[in-house]
Parts: C-alpha cells; structure tokens; sequence
C-alpha cells in the first residue's frame, strides 16, 4: 500500500508544480528528464531484468512520436489518442523484433535492434507525408486543459507516463514475470528446466519495453511543434537509454528511475553551460566506469555501504 | 527498366566495394566470429584507424604506408582491450553478457565523442597520388583508389587465411574458439591465443582505417552505419568463417551497388542492415558458419 | 513393471557429426537406471533429448505413455522430468530459497508461504537448510550440486536426470549427494544418473546402460556390465 501513496503524492507534487508561477525552462527542461525516466524503466524491463540489451531505444521512441503524427495530421487525434497508438505500434515493433531474434544470443537481439533503427529512418526519410528527410511543422491544438501554457501540460503528462511506466516495471518486478525474467537472464537453460517458458517471457518483456519506449516518444513532435528524422532517431538516446539503468542499478525499479533523474539532469547542466557532445561523453564515461567498477549500479555501492557501516 | 550496361557497371563497382567491405570486417569476423567477443566497438576503432591514417599522413607519408605503420600500434591497443575485457567481464562469469556489450557501445561512444571534439564533425580525407584519377577500360572507369583498396583487400584476407590455417598460432586461434580445453591439452594457453587473435583483429582495423579513408572521406559518426556493414558481413558468412567474409563481402557490395544506382544513395544503409536482419531471420548461422 | 520412459530409435546429428545413432531405451517407473560411457559417448546429448534442451532429433521419445518428442524443455518439466545439469548453472542472482521458488512458480504456480515452507523441508532433507537466504553464488561445490538437485525437486518430477552431480566432489560429498539420491528415489522417483564415478554407479544403479560413439553397447546389471568387454574396451581404447 505504501508505493501507491507515494506515487499519488508525487502526481499531486507534480501537478501543483505545473500550476504555479515558475519559471518555464523548469518545464522545458523537466519535460526531457521525465522522458528519460520513462525511457530508462522502459529499457531496464528487458535489460537489467532479462538481460537482453536493446541498442535500438530510437527506433521505438520515433515509432511512437510519427504515430503521434500520423494520427494528428490524418485525423486531429488528441494527445491521449497519440499516446495510446505510439504505444500500441511500438510494442507491435518490440513484438517483431523479438519474434525475429529473442531465440537467438543476446548480441544478435541487440544487432538487429541497432538495424530497425536504420531501416525504419531510411523509410521515414523517404515518407513525404511526414515531411520525409527535411522532416514537418506541427500546430499545437489549442486544449490547454487546466494549464497556462502547452508546454505546462506536456510536462504534467510527461509526470503521468513516468509514474505510470515505474508502477508498471514494479508490478512486473514482484509479479511471476519478473521472477521469471530474472531466471531467464541468471541462466536461461536452467530456466527452460525449471518450467519457465523463455521465449514467451521474454517477447513479453520486449513488446512492453518497446511500448513504453513509443509512449515515451509520442509526445514529442507536440512538445517541439516540429519532427524530423536524424534528431528523432538519433543513437544518442540508446546510451542514455541504457546507461541511465546500469549507472542507477538494474535489478530495481528505482534503479533507473535514480540513474535518469541524475543523468538527465547532469545532462541538462551540461548541455546549457558546455557543449551538447560533451554530454554524451559524460554519460559514455560514467557508463563504462560503472560497468567495470561498480556493476550493480549506485543501488549496489549504498547495499555495500550499508553493509560495511554495520 | 535499368540498362544491362549500367547493371554491369554497378556490379563492377559492387565488386570492388564488397572486397572493401571484407577486409573492413575481417577483424570482426576474428574477435567476434572466431572468439566470441561482443565486439561492437570494432567500427569506432576501424574509424579511429582512419583519422590516426589522417593525421600521420599530413607528414606527407603516403596513407598506405600510414595503415602499415599503424599496424603495431593497434596490435598493442587490441591486446590491452582484450586483456582488460578478459580481467574484468570473462573471468567474473554472471551476466559477462549485459556488462560486456555495454562496455563496448560505451567505448565506441566515447571514441566516436572524442573524435567529435578533437577534430570536428567535418569530413576529413587524405590525398595521394592514387586518389583523384581512374582507370579507364573501354567506356569503365576504376577509380585507382577503389583498385588500391581491393588490392589491399585480397592482400589482407589471403594473408589472413593463410595464417590460419598454415600457423600453429592461427590454427589455435581457429581452434580456441571451438574447445578451448583440447588447447589447454595441447600445452597452449587459450587466454594468451585470445589475446594474440584480438591483437591482429584490431592490427587488421588499422590497415583497413587507412583504406576507408582512401576510398572515401571520413567523419566521426561514420561508426554507426559500419555496425551495420560489417556485422551484416560476419553474420552472412557464418561465425567462424574467413573465407566467408570474402563471399559475403561481395554480396553486399553488389547489392549495395545495385540499390543505390537504382534507388538512391539514401537508401544504402538500409541494405546492410536489411540483409542483416533478413539473415538473422531465416538463416542465422550463415552461409558458411559452424 | 511400468514404463515411464521410452526412447525409440533416437538419432541426433550435429551437421555432419552424428551424436546418437540410434537409442532405444525403456526405463521403468520407480527404477535407478546408470548410464555410463566415455567422453564423447552421447550421454549428455541424450539427456538433452529428453529434457528436450535439443528438440530436433529423428525418432520419438514418450513419457508416461505421452509422445513429448515436440514439446519444449519447460512443458516437459511440467510433465514431471526434470534434470540438474553437469556445470552447476544457479540463479546466482538470487538466494537458494528464491532459487527453489522459481520452479514452484512456474511448474507449480503458486509461490506463497505454503511453498516456501515446502522448500525449506527440501533443502533440509539436503542439508542445506541453514543457507536458504544466502545468494547462491556464495556457496561451496558440492552446496552448488545439492541446490542443482534441490531445485529439480522443487518442480516435483516423477523422472529426474542427475548429470554427472558428484564430478569433482570429494569421497565424503559424494557419499552425501549418493544418500540424497537414495532418498529421493525411496519417494517414488524414477533416476537416471550419468556419472564416471565407477563405485557410485556400481553402488547405485539396479541397471546400466553403457553407450559408445553414439550407440549402446552394452545393458546389464552393474557386475555384468564392469565385466562386459565391450565395456572395458570403450573405456580403456583397444
């Protein structure tokens, strides 16, 4: 009962702070961090609990965002319309990726994950109707609901989705699934033998990582009242995608959740005072010391600390 | 309807581009195919190869040279990497998979950032007296790079076949990959034939940096489309397979060739990576592999 | 007596190494059948047919009357045919207890306090209770075995296959994984057991089987079998 509290505590938090008078770049700027709150639960689903590591989180977040277009511009779809098909179409694309490769080894699954991003940005590159390589202008609607400003809003929903997607990378943690997943990524041979049915597992993890990673993406071409492809399936989002859970600890939920907040926000600091490519250096590097130094994450090294100052 | 004429044309240049295509991941085809290493980082290295190539041939050595040159060097890197890759991920067993693959995409990031920011996201390419001019047969023109870059393609995948298959070393490294216990039996050290196999994989990269920069001008975020060129290779070849490479090499090159003079350049990076998962889909193993 | 399981003329080839050339064997239900055989000989590939690790093997395989030549490792496990495996493979993640509460979930499918306490019985019929909540990447060798075999308990097999679980176990362990093995026979347990251990499976086994290059060579009762020359020559070469 207690998480539920807390998270309702944390959407009223977050909805207060949309209706008070600050300054707008917090929105701007907690927009982006929500997003990768959002990107890095997504990714931990089938990385950190499953062990299967997806290289390809652009491909899934521009799945989501160019449903979202397609919806807005064929038929005025609303944003919760947007959403939903950026999630439904994503996770069809986890689904198909891990039909083709999850019976394979791990580092083909990641292969082809890097591989849908590059056919699927070849295919919108020559898509007229989204505005192909030179990529499309959107108008906002003008539904602000309760909020001053466009941006406002994006950013309660953005809270919403994060909320969401932890509650649902909890529930799967504690459930059959997750004991199922972290079988699969200790020994997936002896998962098989202990009646866990692997496959199935693991295309369930897939499709809802996948559909988490084009929730997360559809609000953007609303947020940046524009979309084009090279931003959109930019690689940079897979090492920050997957080095926000490493660096937090992949074996929680609240793992990635601290991994994004700290990254995202370094990130941010960094991207305004320094240069933009500096950003992904920091990410790169804190990744690969994690990884060699501290494998289980922040999570890991406050376990060891608490357990030292016995 | 495409001419037969510009369809020769077009598998000519495949040719020659699909032997390029192989020595660039002949590496790959050794510390991954053979040694079973994640080894994503391989194209941000053979891209680092190419901008050491630029550097050191602003000396006014000829870029061939340059790769020659380098070769050591990167003998020396690839078994530091490997080295440090066994000590920390082999050795310590449980999930070696997440940690080694994450370990190497940040590598090539913080490869790919560096280049970034010591020399910029412009292109950079090399000049030599080859470069520029073409050869001419009949109404064909070769361009004298794209024949020194398949001369050193045959050069280097012969050199490679024959080592591994006539040297006590290169034939522990084929088998090293296979049962690494019957070369234990036989008085070798698996750990030290893995890291002379990683060594010449990333010696290799050098020599093939320097021909990618030949070939064509280079710039940091080159790596990204190379993952897929060169794992589309070693996966088509089938692990463990040399000679392979070569074949695969070509049918990538070919059809690369023949979907950008019909299509487009735009779409060529789709080839690679279509292929790829086309191959993962219904024949993993490859054409040749174990 | 009943069959529990039946092998018919099972062939496995590896493209063109062929493992099995074709196996037949019977075993009857409640039976500790050893299978011996030098490096080589096909006995962990012939496990891995029947636990259904390898799914694509000619002939057919039927458990308990079933034909289970097509169904995959999991939905044989929840057949009742479980196996440990010759490299201990732990969830080394997690502790012993969550170790054994895997297969409850997922053979069973219930993980409550009702199977906890279930497993806590297991593990100190192995003499493992003591370690239930400590991770199993801590634990010694021969803890590795027991918790290998605690763990196929735990999905209630009627068939359990122990692959080579005392290599490299000292004299005492093996005496220790031998009783366990007993134990769980007297509950009504068909074992088939793979060892080079020569005194375990002579002490063990009611029948062997010993395979060669694929192929049986020989079935008897332990003393005709050490006797047999075939048998002897497999293993000591001509």
């Amino acid at each position: 009962m207690k998480y539920s509290i807390y998270a309702f505590i944390a959407l009223l938090g977050f909805l207060g702070l949309s209706l008070m008078n600050v300054n707008e770049y917090i929105f701007f700027a907690g927009f982006v961090i929500l997003q990768f709150v959002v990107l890095a639960t997504a990714w931990n689903i089938l990385g950190g609990y499953a062990g299967y590591v997806n290289f390809g989180v652009p491909a899934f977040i521009a799945v989501g965002a160019y449903t979202a277009v397609v919806l807005f511009k064929s038929i005025s779809a609303p944003l919760v319309v947007q959403i939903i098909g950026g999630g439904i179409l994503a996770g069809l694309l986890g689904l198909t990726v891990g039909l083709l490769t999850l019976k394979l080894r791990g580092i083909f699954f990641s292969i082809a994950t890097v591989a849908v991003v590059f056919i699927l940005e070849t295919v919108v590159m020559n898509w007229r109707y989204v505005g192909g390589a030179t990529g499309l202008q959107l108008t906002r609607p003008q539904d602000l609901w309760i909020f001053d400003t466009y941006t406002r809003m994006l950013f309660f929903v953005m809270a919403v989705l994060a909320i969401g997607s932890v509650s649902i990378a909890r529930y799967i943690q504690d459930s059959f699934l997750g004991r199922g997943l972290r079988a699969v990524r200790d020994s997936e041979e002896a998962a098989e033998c202990s009646g866990v049915p692997t496959l199935k597992i693991k295309l369930i993890a897939c499709t809802i990582s996948g559909a988490l990673m084009g929730i997360a993406g559809a609000p953007m071409p609303m947020y940046l009242s524009y979309i084009e492809p090279t931003a959109t399936f930019n690689l940079n989002y897979s090492i920050s995608a997957l080095g926000m859970p490493i660096i937090g600890g992949t074996s929680h939920w609240i793992g990635p959740v601290i991994g994004a907040l700290l990254l995202a926000t370094i990130q941010q600091v960094v991207t305004v005072t320094v240069s933009n490519e500096l950003n992904v250096l920091v990410v790169g590097v804190l990744l690969v010391l994690f990884v060699v130094l501290a494998p289980d994450g922040i999570l890991g090294l406050i376990k060891k600390w608490k357990q030292s100052s016995k | 309807m495409i001419s037969l004429d510009l369809l020769f044309e077009a598998v000519l240049f495949g040719i020659l581009l699909g032997c390029f295509y192989a020595a660039v991941s002949l590496g790959l085809s050794v510390a991954f195919g053979l040694l079973d290493v994640p080894y994503v980082a391989h194209p941000a290295l053979l891209i680092l190869g190419s901008y050491f190539t630029f550097l050191l041939s602003k000396t006014g050595i000829d870029p061939i040279i340059c790769g020659l040159l380098l070769m050591p060097v990167f003998y020396v890197i690839g078994i530091a990497l490997y080295r440090f890759y066994y000590e920390t991920f082999e050795r310590r067993s449980s999930d070696t998979g997440v940690r080694g693959l994450a370990f190497f995409f940040g590598i090539a990031f913080i490869i790919e950032v560096c280049l970034i920011l010591v020399f910029g996201v412009d292109q950079r390419t090399v000049s030599a007296t080859y470069i520029g001019s073409s050869l001419e047969i009949g109404e064909y023109r070769f361009p004298y790079r794209m024949l020194v870059a398949f001369g050193i393609a045959i050069f280097l995948t012969t050199l490679l076949t024959l080592y591994f298959s006539k040297t006590f070393n290169g034939r522990a490294i084929k088998a090293v990959g296979q049962d690494e216990g019957a070369l234990r039996l036989m008085g070798a050290n698996p750990v030290k034939i893995k890291q002379l196999a990683f060594g010449i994989a990333t010696a290799v990269n050098a020599l093939a940096g320097a021909m990618l920069i030949i070939v064509g001008p280079v710039e940091p975020a080159m790596d990204r489309i190379y993952i897929g060129r060169t794992f589309c290779v070693v996966v088509l070849a089938g692990l463990g397979s040399m000679s392979g490479t070569l074949v695969a090499g070509l049918i990538l090159g070919i059809a690369e060739s023949i979907v950008m003079m019909t299509l487009g350049a735009s779409w060529a990076p789709a080839v690679s990576f279509g292929l790829l998962l086309l191959m993962l889909g219904i024949r993993p193993q490859g054409l040749f592999g174990r | 007596m009943e069959t529990i399981l039946e092998v018919n003329n099972v062939v496995k080839q590896f493209g063109g190494f062929t493992a099995l050339s074709g196996v037949n064997v019977n075993v009857h239900k409640g039976e500790r059948l050893g299978l011996i055989g030098p490096n080589g000989s096909g006995k962990t590939t012939l496990i891995n047919c029947i636990s259904g690790a390898f799914t694509d093997y000619e002939g057919a395989i039927h458990f308990n009357g079933q034909d289970i030549s097509k169904l995959k490792a999991h939905e044989r496990t929840k057949r009742g045919i479980a196996r440990s495996f010759q490299i201990p493979r732990p969830f080394s993640s997690m502790t012993v207890m969550e170790n054994l509460l895997v297969p409850f979930a997922f053979v069973g499918g219930k993980d409550g306090p009702e199977q906890q306490a279930e497993a806590m019985e297991i593990l100190r019929g192995m003499g493992l209770a003591d370690k239930a909540f400590v991770q199993s990447n801590q634990l010694s060798q021969v803890e590795l075995r027991k918790m290998e075999l605690a763990r196929a308990m735990a999905a209630k097999p009627k068939l359990l296959i122990s692959d080579e679980a005392m290599a490299g176990l000292s004299g005492n362990e093996v005496d220790e994984v031998l009783e366990i093995l007993f134990d769980l026979n007297k509950l009504g347990i068909t074992i088939i057991m793979i060892e080079h251990i020569m005194q375990a499976v002579m002490k063990f086994s009611e029948r062997v089987i010993c395979l060669d290059a694929g192929k049986i060579i020989c079935e008897g009762t332990p003393e005709n079998i050490v006797k047999n020359p075939d048998v002897q020559r497999a293993y000591l070469g001509d």
